[in-house]
């Protein structure tokens, strides 16, 4: 059972029941944040992103390991942009008479 | 009297009473006869055909954001005249009422017909009215057939579809079938999505005018743009491959799409205009479907391209192919 | 979208192709001889095919495409046992979306609905307690499925139901779990794998050390993934990588959501409400040891086979697949889905014959409807 995607949590549905709105590209839902709440006060969930499972917040993404993740895999986009652009004068080189 | 009951599909008295309090008053046709009798200009110009089109409206829940089952009965069929060139005219519209169904819901439904029939420019010249006992209905369905007037030399057809043809669309995909997925109480979503429920003649009519060599076109409704593709390829004999990039998609359709697993080339439409265009007309006929607000977010999609009989293939963004199939039942939430 | 657009960009694949491609090249893979890599989730199976992935690497990479879809691996039995609660007068049965296809010995769910049963789709096991705090005079019933990821959202709603005193509402406890599956894969004879894309939402439960005995026991690399496309070609390179190293090791792509311990909370709260079966039935790989688990004595007006007095053996249950079908040759990767004679002849999506072609996350349901030949090979 894979299907989880992120949400920012943006207000309080019912505090009691451990329920947070969550918004997905304007999309809202109730979700249940037991699995991330972490003997903290409700509140201080407001704003954080989270993956999202069947009705649960299920892990609180962590942002720095995204942008690592993410500087990693652009630095080999640009690597290979470089590259690419690289054989694209070479062989522009190549063709001129 | 609140409620329909069975008298009003009597035939009798209570039956008279609603035909007139509830239709007649709204939709005022011409005479009362068991038949509209109509004429319109250019019906016997040599060449000129009559288009004849027939759709059932079961929609649930009956009224959502965007629309309602009335305003889906007019536009939807007044669309599947449009696809064929024909400037729709003339609507029946029969209602199939459940007992029980509380009248002032159906005098709402009837007003939104009228106000969509006005906004298409048709008229609703014919109906009937039949009541099934309670729990045999669900509320109302209503069917709605439609005449419209092809003019000469006018031919749209998926035959005529050929390799090297683009495919365009007028807006935004899955915005109906999302709105009413959005609308089931047990997913509780909340979002600001609403139907794409409009008519498409006029701009029907502008593309025909800057592009009068268009082959075909078609309303995507149920099952999605992708089950045109599919049954446009497999009517004319050629394979179609679109690019996702090109896809126009609302941040909240996408967002509800990737909550629940599903596609959104398969979700209903109820406003959306699948074009089949020569190479050479096709950006005549994106500029004329642009300058009309219910094409805003017109887009080139693909093309008609040599391939296997029947194919349907999209590709993604960064270059991979998948294909697209016809539906098997219905599109289901994901939990993998 | 956050979080998931980035994961997306097209310049970054190109660069991890390419990426993929050169340690290819120094692994020195042929197309004849390729580097095959399971797969186990099926929502990473989804993933490939929406994207076109298997078509974008080079053919001296092969995905194996493994048993990781709860739904297909669903015993009949259990799904006959599902429509039999929610054929009793009374009932409302709450279940996922895909597990309404998957056919029973005599129907699906779905067809119990069209018959007249009152299923009724949810998004979430919380959904089907709102129902029954909704409806105290009807049984509600939840269609409880999945692997670690969804274990916690069913346990949560049990005690949630509990916390409020609900009499009318039960689950049909169907979990299953990860690793007892990938034993016994590894265990059978004639698995032909270099390497592993680990579940990342399974491992967002119980963190990545459940998978340290695919490296240390079978000397296989594991690299846990997230589910975006360059998650999933980027844990791929990653196996490569210790292929090309000769390492074996567990790693995590997918630290952004999957902590290496997994979350506390969420096991913690399952530890309270289940408690492991001896074995349950895969369909297709057949009885797996202590590979399910079902609801705890404590929890018993909550558990509908208590219930409802369901006796279920667990030597039971069709893994009989239909005759000519090689499904469980398809299911350890040692055969392609058009390799099997069933495969879209009587076998389609539309008339399912086995597993795997159930949900569209199986992996002959995922080729026959998204995949695309090269050119030249068989349409």
């Amino acid at each position: 059972m894979c299907l989880g995607i992120p949400g920012r949590i943006v207000d309080i549905a019912d505090a009691g029941r451990l329920l947070m709105i969550v918004e997905i590209s304007g999309v809202r839902r109730a979700v249940n944040v037991a699995c991330i709440l972490d003997d903290q006060p409700i509140e201080r969930l407001l704003g954080s992103w989270t993956l999202v499972h069947a009705g649960f917040a299920m892990s609180r993404i962590d942002d720095d390991e995204a942008q690592a993740t993410l500087a990693l895999l652009q630095e080999l986009g640009e690597t290979q942009a470089t590259l690419d652009a690289m054989h694209e004068s070479e062989r522009a080189l190549g063709e001129r008479p | 009297m609140t409620l329909i009951t069975l008298a009003h599909g009597g035939g009798g008295k209570a039956m008279r009473d609603l035909i007139r309090d509830v239709f007649v008053s709204r939709f005022k046709p011409e005479s009362m006869e068991d038949q509209a009798r109509l004429s319109a200009p250019g019906m016997l110009a040599p060449g000129a055909r009559i288009a004849f089109t027939t759709d059932a409206y079961v929609v649930s829940p009956l009224e959502f954001p965007g629309g309602d089952i009335g305003r889906l009965a007019v536009f939807g069929t007044v669309n599947d005249l449009a696809v064929g060139g024909a400037e729709p005219l003339w609507l029946s519209a029969a209602f199939i009422l459940e007992e029980g169904f509380p009248i002032e819901r159906l005098r709402r439904i009837a007003d939104s017909m009228a106000a969509a029939a006005l906004e298409a420019g048709v008229r609703i010249v014919t109906g009937d009215t039949k009541v099934v006992e309670r729990g045999k209905g669900d509320g109302v369905f209503i069917s709605t057939s439609g005449v419209g007037l092809i003019p000469p030399g006018c031919d749209l057809a998926a035959a005529h579809v050929r390799v090297g043809d683009a495919v365009l669309i007028n807006g935004t995909l899955g915005d109906h079938g999302a709105t009413i997925m959005a609308t089931r109480a047990e997913l509780a979503l909340d979002t600001a999505i609403q139907s794409d429920s409009r008519p498409l003649h006029r701009l029907m009519q502008a593309v025909l005018a800057a592009a009068p060599g268009v082959h075909a076109a078609r309303d995507a409704t149920r099952g999605g743009l992708a089950t045109v593709l599919n049954e446009i390829a497999e009517a004319s004999g050629t394979a179609i491959q679109i690019d996702e990039e090109k896809l126009p998609l609302r941040p909240e359709v996408r967002g509800l799409t990737e909550i629940l697993g599903l596609d959104p080339l398969y979700l209903a439409n109820e406003g959306l205009l699948a074009l089949f265009v020569p190479a050479a007309e096709a950006d005549a006929a994106l500029a004329a479907l642009r300058a009309d607000p219910a094409g805003a977010d017109a887009a080139i999609i693909g093309h008609v391209v040599d391939g296997p009989a029947g194919r349907v293939v999209l590709r993604t963004a960064f270059g991979g192919l998948r294909r697209l199939e016809l539906l098997v039942g219905e599109q289901l939430p994901r939990i993998c | 979208m956050r979080y998931v657009t980035e994961f997306r960009d097209p310049q970054a694949v190109r660069g991890v192709l390419a990426a993929i491609e050169r340690v290819l090249g120094e692994i020195g893979a042929r197309a004849e001889d390729p580097v095959r890599i399971m797969e186990i989730c099926g929502g990473h199976t989804h993933t490939i095919f929406r994207y076109g992935l298997d078509r974008l690497v080079p053919e001296t990479l092969e995905f194996i495409h493994g048993p990781g879809c709860p739904v297909c691996v669903l015993p009949m039995e259990r799904v006959d046992i599902a429509v039999a609660i929610a054929e009793r007068p009374g009932v409302v049965f709450t279940t996922f979306g895909d597990a309404m296809r998957v056919p029973g010995t005599r129907k699906s769910l779905l067809q119990a609905k069209t018959e007249g049963a009152d299923v009724r789709m949810v998004y979430s096991p919380l959904d089907a307690v709102e129902i029954a705090r909704r409806n105290p005079d009807r049984e509600v019933v939840f269609f409880a499925l999945g692997f670690e990821t969804t274990t916690p959202a069913t346990a949560l709603s049990i005690l949630q139901a509990e916390a409020e005193g609900l009499r009318n509402f039960s689950v049909f406890c169907n979990h299953i779990t990860v690793p007892p599956a990938i034993k016994a894969l590894l265990a059978s004879a004639e698995i032909d794998l270099d390497g592993f894309i680990g579940p990342g939402h399974v491992s967002m439960v119980i963190g990545t050390r459940p998978y340290e005995f695919i490296a240390d026991e079978h000397g296989k690399p594991v690299v846990v993934a997230g589910f975006e496309p360059l998650d999933l070609l980027q844990s791929m390179w990653m196996v490569l990588l210790q292929i090309r190293d000769g390492r074996a090791e567990v790693e995590n792509q997918y630290q952004r959501v999957a902590p290496r311990d997994g979350n506390p909370a969420a096991l913690a709260v399952c530890a309270r409400v289940y408690e492991p079966r001896p074995s349950f039935q895969w369909r297709g790989l057949g009885e797996i040891e202590a590979s399910g688990i079902r609801i705890r004595e404590a929890f018993a007006t909550f558990d509908a086979e208590r219930r409802f007095g369901i006796e279920s053996s667990p030597h039971a249950g069709s893994t009989r697949e239909p005759t000519g079908s090689r499904c469980d040759e398809v299911l350890v990767g040692r055969i392609k889905p058009p390799q099997c004679p069933l495969f879209g002849k009587g076998c389609t999506p539309e008339t399912p014959q086995g597993a795997l072609m159930v949900s569209s996350e199986g992996a002959c349901a995922a080729y026959h409807s998204y995949s695309v030949p090269r050119q030249g090979q068989a349409a």
